[in-house]
Order: C-alpha cells, then sequence, then structure tokens
C-alpha cells in the first residue's frame, strides 16, 4: 500500500441519516474478509439530529492503528455529500488524495433559515479538485432512486469504492461479504445499488 | 449470524467496542446485565439484551428505570454468587454514586463489573466529565482498556479479579472505544452453571472504618495483581531519554506519533492498563535513567497528577530528577486548550515534536491556508436540529405558541436528551434550562414556589418520557407535597430516542422485547393527584390550548405530548407524499418570510431559491404532515400513503 508505511487511510463522511456506518461497515468486512486489520473511527454523536458525520476506516498489516487519521493522511475520501466532502478534505487531504463524491447537496439548517448559504455544488467540486488528485463524480442519489430507493445511495458509493481500483481489496471480496453485512429481506436491492455503484465508476 | 453470537474460539470478527466489552462478559459467564441507557455506553446491554443473544448464552438483560437502580439490580445479582455487569455513561455513574460508595465497602460475591463509558469532547453529552475520580474517591480498581481487543479481554478479566478481591471493578471507555469498530479474536466462552444462592453466612453489610480498612487492604491486593498485570507494557528502547506515559486511546495515537515522526527507537512508551491503584514498582521500574515523561491521556490529567505524586517519593533516590510534560505543562493540548476536548494522533505527534525539537507539518503553510479559506467560503455549518418529522419540533412549537398567548413571560425549564435542543435555535430557544435527568421539574420546585414573593410568571418544565421514570418523578412528589406551582409538559415520543430506542416502564415491552407491565405516565401522575391532559402535538392548536388554560390553573398540573419518534414510526409504516404547490405558496410573502423553512424549520422543508417557493426534500421528509397544517396558504399538500400505494 501507499504512503504512511503500510496502511490506507479511507474516510466515509455526510450526515447523519445518510448511512455512513454501514457504508464503513462493508468496506471494512471486505477489508479483514483479506486479511487486513481494520480500525473504524466513527463520529456520529449526534448524527441523528442532521450533524456531519464521518468514519475514519483505516486497514493495516502487522498492527492495528488508532481510531483516528491524522492530519493530511486520508489517502480516500468517500464524500456521501459533496459540502461534507469538502469539510473533511480540508483538514485530511493531501494532494495525493483520491475522492468519489455523491453531488447531492443536503442541506444544513442554517442554509434552510436563510442565514448560510450553500455554494452551487459546481464551485464546490471545482474547488476540491483544485485540493486534491482525482474527483469522481457520482450520482448516488440519482442511481438509488432509479432503483427505487434513495436511502441505498450509501450502497452504490461504495460500490463506486468498490469499482475504483483505489482500494487493496478486490471488487469481488465487496460483492460477496454484502450478504454478511445487509439483511436478507434488503439484500437484493443493495446488491443492485453496489453493482451500479462499481459501473458507475468505471465509465 | 451476529458475531458475538459465533462459538468460534479464534475467529477474528469485526465489532464495536460496546459489542467487543458485551462479548467479554459473555466469555466470563455473565449472567445478569442492567443498565440505564446513554450514549456512548449504551450497545453494551443494547447487545445483550438482543433476544437471540439473551436467549443463547441465558443471562438476564434489562433497562432499569435509572442507574443507580441498575448497579444495585446488578449487585443483588451478584450477592447472590452470579456474574453481573452494568453500564453507564459518565453522567449515570453519578446517579449511581451513592450506592456505589458502599458497596465498594460491603464486597460482593459473584464477579460484579461497573462500565463508565466518558464522552471526551462531547459528542454526545452535555458534559466531559472524567469519571476516573470516581475510582479515587471510591478506592475502586480501576481499568482502561487501549483497543478494541483490549476492551473484549480486559472485560472478561474484570470478573476474575472482581471475584479475588471481593469487590466491584470498574472499567472506563470513552467515546473512541466505545464507538469504534476493529476486529479483534474470539475466545471460549466460560459456560458457568451456577445456581444462585443467598447463603445463611452472607453478609454485604458497609460498616465505617472497619470495612474501610478492608477496603483499603482489597486496594493493595489490587496493586499487587496489577504489578504483574499482562496489559501494562513497556515498549521502545532501553535508556529512552523520553518516555511516554499513556492508557486508553492514548497507546495506538502514541504509537503512531512516534511512526509519523520516526522516533520509534529513540523514545519509549509506557502503557498503563490499570489506572487505579498505579502498579508503583512496575512504573518505577521502568524510568530508571529517563529524564523526560509526556502523560497522554483522555481528559483530565487523572494519571498523569497520580504519578507524578508516586514519583516524589522516588526522585533523587531510584530516579533521576525528570521533567514532566501533558497537560499540567499545556503540551497535550486540543484546539480549546489542555484537558478539553478529545485527543487525537495529531495532539500527540505536535506534544513529541515540540519536547524533540522536531519540525512536523501536517500539510504545507500554503495547502492548509488554502484549505481554511476554502473551510470559511464554501462550508456552512451544521447545526444540531430535531430530525425530520420530529413530535418535539411540534412540541417546542405548542409550548412557544401557549407562552405567547398567555403572555405574562412564562419560561421553560429543560432537561437533557433530545429535548435538550430546545435550547436552540430548533426549539426556538425556549429551554432556559439545561442540566440533568428530571432537573427541569425539580428547579421548578423552586421558581413554582415564589408567589409570596410576588412571583408571577408561568413556569413550564419539561421531561422526557424515560426521564419521568428515571428522575422526574421525586421532583413531582414533591411538587404536590411541597405546593409548588407549575405546569409539566412530558414529550412522549413512546421511545428512549437520542440513544437508539431502548423501550421503558411506559411502553410495554422489556429490554429483550418481551411484554412488560406497562406503567402508565398518565396512571402514575393521576395517582399523585395531578391534573392530567394528553394531546397530539401534531394537532398544534389543539395542543396549545391545552398547554394554555393548563396554565392558567391554580394548582400544579401535567400535559403529556404524546406521539411517536418519527425515526421509529417511520420504520413501520409507509409514508404520506408531502409536497409544496408552487402556485399557492407565498414565499417571502409568508409569515415573517418563508414561514416553513426559515420561522418552523423543519430539515426537510427546503427553500428553492430560483423559483422563489418552499419545496420538500422527499428523501429526507418522513410525511409527518405537520407543515401542512401550519401553512397558512394550505400550500402544503398530502397525499396519503394508502392512495400513493393504489
Ligand atoms: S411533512 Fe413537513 S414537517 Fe413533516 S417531515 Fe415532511 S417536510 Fe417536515
Ligand atoms: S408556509 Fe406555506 S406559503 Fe409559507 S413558505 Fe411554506 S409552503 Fe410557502
Amino acid at each position: 500500500m501507499k504512503q504512511n508505511g503500510d496502511c490506507l487511510n479511507v474516510i466515509i463522511t455526510g450526515v447523519g441519516g445518510q448511512g455512513n456506518i454501514l457504508a464503513s461497515h462493508i468496506l471494512a468486512t471486505a477489508a479483514i474478509a483479506e486479511g487486513f486489520h481494520v480500525t473504524i473511527g466513527e463520529t456520529y454523536g449526534q448524527s441523528q439530529r442532521g450533524g456531519s458525520v464521518m468514519s475514519h476506516v483505516r486497514l493495516s498489516k502487522g498492527e492495528s492503528l488508532g481510531a483516528l487519521i491524522p492530519r493530511g493522511k486520508a489517502h480516500v475520501i468517500v464524500g456521501l455529500e459533496p459540502m461534507e466532502t469538502l469539510r473533511v478534505a480540508a483538514d485530511y487531504a493531501n494532494p495525493g488524495t483520491k475522492t468519489i463524491v455523491n453531488p447531492r447537496p443536503n442541506y444544513p439548517l442554517m442554509v434552510l433559515y436563510g442565514a448560510q448559504e450553500y455554494p452551487p455544488v459546481e464551485t464546490l467540486l471545482a474547488r476540491l479538485g483544485e485540493m486534491v488528485e482525482v474527483v469522481k463524480v457520482v450520482e448516488g442519489t440519482e442511481l438509488a432512486k432509479g432503483i427505487g430507493e434513495a436511502m441505498a445511495s450509501n450502497v452504490v458509493m461504495v460500490g463506486a469504492l468498490a469499482g475504483s481500483g483505489w482500494t487493496p481489496i478486490p471488487t469481488d471480496t465487496f460483492i460477496s461479504v454484502l450478504k454478511e453485512v445487509i439483511p436478507q429481506k434488503i439484500l437484493a436491492l443493495n446488491q443492485r445499488a453496489l453493482k451500479l455503484g462499481i459501473e458507475s465508476i468505471r465509465k | 449470524m451476529l458475531s458475538i453470537l459465533l462459538d468460534e474460539p479464534g475467529k477474528r470478527v469485526l465489532m464495536m467496542g460496546n459489542e467487543a466489552i458485551a462479548r467479554g462478559a459473555i466469555e466470563a459467564g455473565m449472567k445478569f446485565c442492567a443498565a440505564y441507557p446513554g450514549s456512548p455506553s449504551s450497545e453494551i446491554i443494547g447487545t445483550l439484551a438482543r433476544p437471540d443473544v439473551a436467549e443463547n448464552f441465558g443471562h438476564h438483560a434489562e433497562w432499569s428505570t435509572n442507574e443507580v437502580v441498575a448497579l444495585e439490580a446488578a449487585a443483588g445479582a451478584s450477592f447472590g454468587g452470579l456474574r453481573a455487569l452494568c453500564a453507564m455513561k459518565q453522567n449515570g455513574i453519578n446517579v449511581a454514586s451513592d450506592f456505589l460508595m458502599s458497596v465498594v465497602m460491603s464486597g460482593c460475591k459473584g464477579g460484579l463489573v461497573l462500565v463508565v463509558a466518558d464522552d471526551p469532547g462531547a459528542h454526545c453529552s452535555n458534559n466531559e466529565m472524567d469519571s476516573r475520580a470516581y475510582a479515587r474517591l471510591l478506592d475502586a480498581p480501576l481499568l482502561e482498556p487501549a483497543t478494541i481487543e483490549e476492551s473484549k479481554e480486559m472485560t472478561r478479566w474484570a470478573f476474575e479479579l472482581s471475584e479475588e478481591l471481593e469487590m466491584p471493578c470498574m472499567i472506563r471507555s470513552v467515546t473512541r472505544i466505545s464507538h469504534a469498530r476493529g476486529d479483534l479474536s474470539l475466545g471460549p466462552i466460560n459456560r458457568l452453571q451456577r445456581t444462585p444462592r443467598f447463603e445463611a453466612y452472607d453478609r454485604f453489610l458497609s460498616l465505617g472504618t472497619v470495612t474501610h480498612s478492608v477496603l483499603h487492604g482489597k486496594l493493595e491486593k489490587a496493586r499487587d495483581i496489577f504489578e504483574k498485570s499482562q496489559f501494562n507494557q513497556y515498549v521502545g528502547p532501553s535508556g529512552a531519554e523520553l518516555v511516554i506515559i499513556t492508557c486508553g486511546t492514548g497507546w495506538l495515537f502514541s504509537r503512531e506519533a512516534l511512526r509519523t515522526l520516526g522516533l520509534e527507537d529513540k523514545v519509549g512508551i509506557l502503557k498503563l492498563a490499570t489506572t487505579w491503584p498505579l502498579p508503583n514498582r512496575f512504573i518505577v521500574d521502568h524510568l530508571k535513567g529517563v529524564k523526560q515523561v509526556l502523560f497522554v491521556e483522555e481528559i483530565d490529567p487523572f494519571m498523569e497528577q497520580n504519578v507524578k505524586s508516586l514519583l516524589a517519593d522516588y526522585i533523587g533516590s531510584e530516579l533521576e530528577v525528570i521533567k514532566f510534560f501533558g497537560k499540567g505543562s499545556g503540551h497535550v493540548r486540543s484546539r480549546f486548550g489542555p484537558a478539553l476536548g478529545e485527543i487525537d494522533p495529531d495532539i500527540v505527534i505536535r506534544a513529541v515534536a515540540e519536547i524533540k525539537g522536531v519540525d512536523y507539518q501536517a500539510q504545507t503553510p500554503e495547502y492548509a491556508e488554502r484549505a481554511s479559506t476554502l473551510l470559511s467560503e464554501y462550508t456552512a455549518s451544521r447545526d444540531l436540529a430535531f430530525c425530520a418529522g420530529c413530535p418535539h419540533r411540534a412540541s417546542y412549537w405548542v409550548m412557544k405558541n401557549a407562552l405567547a398567548l398567555d403572555g405574562r413571560g412564562g419560561f421553560v425549564l429543560g432537561d437533557i436528551g433530545c429535548y435538550g435542543m430546545g435550547a436552540g435555535r430548533s426549539g426556538y430557544f425556549i429551554n432556559r434550562t439545561l442540566h440533568c435527568m428530571g432537573s427541569g421539574a425539580g428547579v421548578a420546585c423552586g421558581l413554582g414556589n415564589l408567589a409570596k414573593f410576588e412571583f408571577d410568571q408561568p413556569v413550564v418544565a419539561v421531561m422526557g418520557d424515560s426521564t419521568f421514570f428515571h428522575a422526574a418523578l421525586p421532583a413531582l412528589i414533591n411538587a404536590r407535597y411541597n405546593g409548588a406551582k407549575f405546569t409539566s409538559v412530558v414529550l412522549d415520543n413512546s421511545a428512549t430516542a437520542m440513544t437508539g430506542f431502548q423501550p421503558h416502564p411506559g411502553i410495554g415491552l422489556n429490554a429483550m422485547g418481551n411484554p412488560a407491565t406497562q406503567v402508565l405516565i398518565e396512571d402514575v401522575c393521576k395517582g399523585l393527584g395531578f391534573h392530567v391532559e394528553i394531546r397530539d402535538p401534531f394537532k398544534v392548536d389543539e395542543a396549545v390550548e391545552a398547554l394554555h388554560d393548563l396554565m392558567q390553573r391554580e394548582e400544579s398540573s401535567v400535559l403529556i405530548l404524546r406521539h411517536t419518534c418519527g425515526l421509529v414510526e417511520s420504520r413501520k409504516k409507509k409514508k404520506d407524499r408531502i409536497s409544496v404547490n408552487a402556485e399557492k405558496c407565498l414565499g417571502d410573502e409568508c409569515g415573517c418570510a418563508r414561514f416553513c423553512t426559515r420561522v418552523f424549520g423543519c430539515p426537510a422543508l427546503i427553500w428553492n431559491e430560483k423559483e422563489k417557493h418552499a419545496s420538500v426534500d422527499e428523501v429526507v421528509c418522513t410525511g409527518c404532515g405537520v407543515c401542512a397544517y401550519l401553512c397558512p396558504q394550505s400550500a402544503i399538500e398530502v397525499e396519503k400513503a394508502e392512495e400513493l400505494q393504489r
């Protein structure tokens, strides 16, 4: 693996309710299946109420790592929401960081109240692009809506990560561990979501 | 299958810290567990109470009415001879402390383990209290796991330790352990078969100085055991000039700091897993010849101060003069300062770099500069808010309007929990006090009893449904007895929502999801002699009228605002489709401009800047319909789920 020795640092970020935890859980389960040590630091204290959430997922060989990634040391950032991606990148990115972003905004309360503004998404993504090596836009919510469940956008985004080739985990491992993480009842839907993500990033 | 259920020793699985603690208890043969839910501790009993888990391992799991009852119940099981676990967040130990103070003296029989999960950085709390101070106050053995795997291992060990010492043991976790996930190796399950019995010679008495001296003896025995514990360890070169002494999350952060700075073969790390009583000899032996010590730990300089006072007896004899760094010196500091907020790897990297005079930059100065410009220009703050469809938003709207209608300067005394947000924008800033469970009603016993000093403002006390049982009851009885006059508003969303929907006595289900005797809040209040009204907060006008009427009464009264938490409800049923009719919406002309998005403030109501009207984010909206009720133009339309199906 690259940078910082023998580890891969991935941050999955979004807003409470977008399914950050499930997304990090799928990635971590796939990593364990490939023999990695995994530590996930979840920041979601009050996430049910629209706060920012992020999961620091750290893969390592040899020994486990702490639950927080040091500043500037993220290799990959998966953004379930554009503004949150920028927020996380400002602290944790470096010029070599790769990002995957769902461009659908989730408006903060202060924006709804009219007290602050949400910048145009295109501008936001352009600014992000100046900070990192790559910005891949994946229409997570739109793709998930297409299969009838907007809430599955998190799994679409994990699919995009699985298909990106930016982790040392084979795409097939993501597909095969899904059944360990997702209840039978909604498995088929989520398998479709994952595939959509994989295809979308490969386009 | 859920990994906690597996009986496959050696298998590596992913677990949350709290699940690891639960698994440790299972591997120790724990048979009774009790808690009052509180983040970041809730998933410990939450996991153990799952019907499949409780059935498989045959233990009893309960959500008790509050933390002291939970601890007393667990102690009861221990007195009967079973291994018992009690878990709580940091606030909880304050509630449990009265009993705790004496159960350390009375001792116990079956292993009794108390897990307290602290919340450095107050991610999910209204304080960042360091519960470790209690271990010292109590003379109780304290363990601090540093990794997810250790959380399991040390929980299992804590039961043995408790039985060996015949007293309860305390484990301190923190959010970054309890809510972190990591891989660990499953151990064998101890299928202890004990038949509980209160023997003729069993006595558990706390008797002043006599039992206090027994307790001191136990503490010395604990120290001897800790001197040999494998969980305490030193890594690094011999003869290091600088040694980091750390515990808990600080262990991996310190490892990372030394790796990042390339100082692994120059600086040593002394990891303490047993932080009270300290393993004195172990510490002194590892500091021979050391000239600098850096302490790294979460929240208070607890270990820092205890180790310093230990070393005062050795410096100048066995040890050289040591320069100390840590929170005391200001080297370990978050962006708020030392002993505030949580620690992270960057804090440790900076501290070591400063001491060693090494230059370290996480990002180049110009990159960091650009990043901070982006942050200020392109990100808006995400303030906490009641969820879309939350009945509390409607309840706060009801209280705001009833107070305005009354017009005598009435105010609301608050409480912690989701509705603590009533102090912020989401609750229209109407909560005027915020302290602890049940304190709204308690404080109302004072402010509501000032009439003879010509105090004439109406007093409203809010409490949640779970809080009602936890701590509000004594205050309500006090109000009746001492004649305090106020209106209690019970926000009954039929779940302890903030911590993840655990049932409580009012629900009619127990922790394991089985039917239980339902204790109705209205019955209890009527039994105490209160006049009680029940309304649905989504029927806003009726609820405002009811509250206003109650505020005019001569005696204290209770209004129950009952509507199921939107998150619970949305799991159960299909939602109605809500949309804004752009033709009818007045937008900037509405209310004091855009009533629904700007004033009412449901996160699902968004403002379409281009077309100048409100609209509904269908992904976030729960379909509660209250905005349709409130819109002065009837511009918000509801399509019923049943009709959508057709
Ligand atoms: S119906 Fe209205 S108030 Fe209720 S969740 Fe949807 S937008 Fe919010
Ligand atoms: S309350 Fe009704 S009229 Fe007013 S802005 Fe909202 S939708 Fe438009």
